[in-house]
């Protein structure tokens, strides 16, 4: 009697086990979905209450290393295997590694250059039809929908961030609907940040162990970002326009 | 003086149906280059990451500036009541119209996407000049259809006036916006100056008389309609005192910008270093698009030549294309000055001079845009009445003297 109570209890257990195995493979993926979206509802509208920005160390950059460039890459789809047909000076570049030396002194630097994000940036002033467009939290974007491929944003842009697309894509990257005869720059990894992630390039610096890029919000003054500037200051490419520019540097 | 008549063309000529195959073969290859150009991408053009406006833009603003300058005729006989202009007047409205649509045309088939042409005309950033001259192109067309109305229907001609101040109003402004889309290029060294606005304006009454002279002369010629000298003697003088208007608008914006340290850079290129730009601007624009066109208007035997001002005009729009491509071309070699006191170098042509080599289809695609423009008006010419049955002297001046 005891030991066919003890059969029993036995298949009793391995029923219940794997019930409950069963239910944690059926609920968990919605579990971990409902977390996501918990995390950020996409119906939640961008707010201006964060100024998303950049601080780039120049010191900190090393020269021969791009990282950065190669994980912008990656993430977006671009590089010259995606556009074989264009000459190099034809081909997008969302990021670029530029490299300086002081005439006078002969000091040498590099630095990561992109779309610098202005607070009033004259590619979205001058675009006709308004694709080239601002977000509340400071992230300047090109509508590929309604860009009609003019240009004049890149005639208009003091730093060359901008690219035109000169032929057909195939296989594009699901974070960049990139088209022919469009324009296109760096989004600050829009999608990224709209779900608590930072910048593909900055990752990519911090990976290298060069932590020569920050990323956070400007306006919040405990943010790394905004500690850094006020400690350290950050200076704007071309400030005379008076652009107030998303991305800062040091030591230029 | 006489009442003036308006007659339309026969148009049946060898030589007129010549004319349509020449101008339809040109329009034929542009419509070739465009497919082309848009089928492929614009990584068969010569345009370039750097250079992003390349000849077909050259093209299309120098025909936009000229269209508001071919009206200089009309608005002087309706709006300056220069009675000897006005027989003039309904071709100089027709030109204007014509060159806008070639103009416009090369610029919508150079679009990265020109199938998305509604999106620009439903969509307008107010801020962006683009999409003021958008509105204004479109209102041109309007405006200056209404004014032809005016002049062409005798029950409206009282209205002509009213119709022919809007127009010349309203062609300032034009032009000024196109002026103002390099004008307001704050980040460019080339550009980036509210000079830009009215040296458009002057270029605009240079390019579009010298045009207008061109087309009345083979008009008449071709249709053996009479054409007087003094007319024509007062159109060859007023177009000199435009071209020296302009060479004196380029003077003034270039020593501004030498005065200015940090213009140098950008001067030096244009004015010494640039290699073809630096040859383009003197050889092109001010030798051969200037100078020599003066010579030919003012010289007291050579200027009274048909040939030779006629001559001296085809040098005005060569040299005014000459001009836009060191104003686009040139103005976008240059490379941005982000650092100063730098040296810089990346892979994406910081700190050099840009490269362009203009491709054929981009020059084909513009050169339609000119046919396009000539062919509206040659069978414009034949449909309703534009061309008076004669210009000579004694039928357009009251006040002419048989000397």
């Amino acid at each position: 009697m005891e030991k066919e109570n003890s059969l029993l209890d036995q298949a009793r257990r391995a029923f219940f086990g794997k019930v409950a195995a069963a239910a944690a493979v059926t609920v968990a993926p919605g579990m971990v979905l409902y977390q996501v979206a918990q995390a950020k509802p996409a119906a939640e509208k961008v707010t201006d209450k964060v100024r998303w920005g950049m601080l780039i160390n120049t010191t900190k950059c090393a020269d021969g290393c791009d990282a950065c460039v190669t994980a912008c890459e990656t993430e977006y789809g671009w590089g010259p295997e995606s556009e074989p047909l264009s000459a190099p000076n034809q081909r997008a570049q969302w990021i670029r590694k530029v490299k300086l030396t002081d005439k006078a002194t002969g000091y040498a630097q590099t630095l990561p250059l992109m779309c610098q994000h202005c607070e009033i940036p004259p590619c979205v002033d001058v675009c006709p039809t308004g694709a080239s467009m601002k977000r509340v939290d400071g992230i300047v974007l090109v509508d590929k929908h309604i860009c009609i491929g003019c240009r004049y944003c890149m005639m208009a842009c003091p730093y060359k961030a901008r690219s035109f697309v000169h032929e057909n894509l195939t296989d594009q990257n699901v974070n960049a609907p990139r088209g022919k005869g469009t324009v296109e720059s760096c989004t600050m990894c829009v999608q990224r940040v709209d779900n608590d992630g930072i910048p593909a390039c900055v990752e990519a610096c911090n990976a290298e162990n060069h932590n020569a890029m920050f990323f956070g919000d400007l306006n919040d003054p405990q943010s790394e970002i905004s500690i850094e500037l006020a400690k350290n200051g950050g200076e704007q490419i071309r400030g005379d326009l008076g652009l107030n520019t998303g991305v800062r540097y040091q030591g230029i | 003086m006489k009442k003036i008549t308006f007659s339309v063309i026969e148009g049946r000529s060898g030589g007129y149906l010549a004319l349509l195959g020449i101008l339809g073969a040109f329009i034929l290859g542009a419509l070739g280059a465009t497919y082309y150009m848009e089928h492929n991408g614009h990584h068969v053009t010569g345009m370039n990451n750097q250079i992003v406006w390349g000849t077909p833009h050259v093209f299309a603003v120098f025909l936009i500036v000229a269209a508001s300058g071919a009206l200089n005729v009309a608005s002087i006989s309706s709006v300056f009541n220069k009675t000897a202009y006005k027989p003039l007047a309904r071709l100089s409205g027709l030109l204007s119209l014509a060159l806008l649509t070639g103009g416009l045309l090369v610029l919508v088939l150079d679009l990265g996407r020109p199938d998305r042409l509604i999106v620009a005309m439903t969509y307008y950033n107010f801020k962006s000049i683009f999409a003021w001259n958008i509105i204004l192109y479109n209102g041109f067309f309007v405006i200056v259809g209404v004014y032809l109305w005016m002049m062409m229907e005798r029950r409206m001609n009282k209205y002509t006036h009213a119709a022919g101040v809007t127009a010349f109003v309203w062609r300032l402004v034009l032009t000024t916006g196109t002026g103002s889309i390099f004008g307001f290029l704050v980040a460019r060294q080339a550009y980036d100056a509210a000079l830009m606005a009215p040296m458009f304006i002057v270029m605009s009454f240079s390019y579009g008389l010298a045009i207008f002279l061109l087309v009345t002369m083979a008009a008449y010629k071709w249709t053996d309609r009479p054409f007087g000298d003094a007319l024509f003697s007062r159109l060859k003088n007023l177009l000199g005192v435009f071209v020296a208007g302009v060479l004196y608008f380029v003077m003034v914006f270039h020593l501004t910008n030498l005065y200015a340290t940090e213009h140098h850079g950008v001067e030096a290129f244009l004015l010494r270093d640039g290699a073809i730009y630096t040859q383009l601007f003197w050889i092109g624009q001010v030798l051969l698009g200037s100078l020599l066109p003066l010579l030919l208007f003012y010289h007291p035997t050579w200027g009274k030549s048909r040939t030779l001002v006629g001559l001296g005009a085809l040098l005005v729009v060569i040299g005014g294309l000459i001009q836009m491509y060191v104003i686009i071309i040139g103005g976008q070699a240059y490379p941005l000055e982000m650092f100063p006191g730098k040296e810089v170098s990346s892979s994406f042509s910081d700190g050099v001079i840009n490269s362009y080599a203009p491709s054929l289809p981009e020059v084909v695609l513009g050169m339609g845009g000119i046919a396009i423009a000539l062919i509206i008006v040659v069978l414009a010419v034949k449909v309703l009445g534009f061309l008076p049955n004669s210009l000579a002297d004694e039928d357009v001046d009251p006040h002419h003297k048989a000397s």
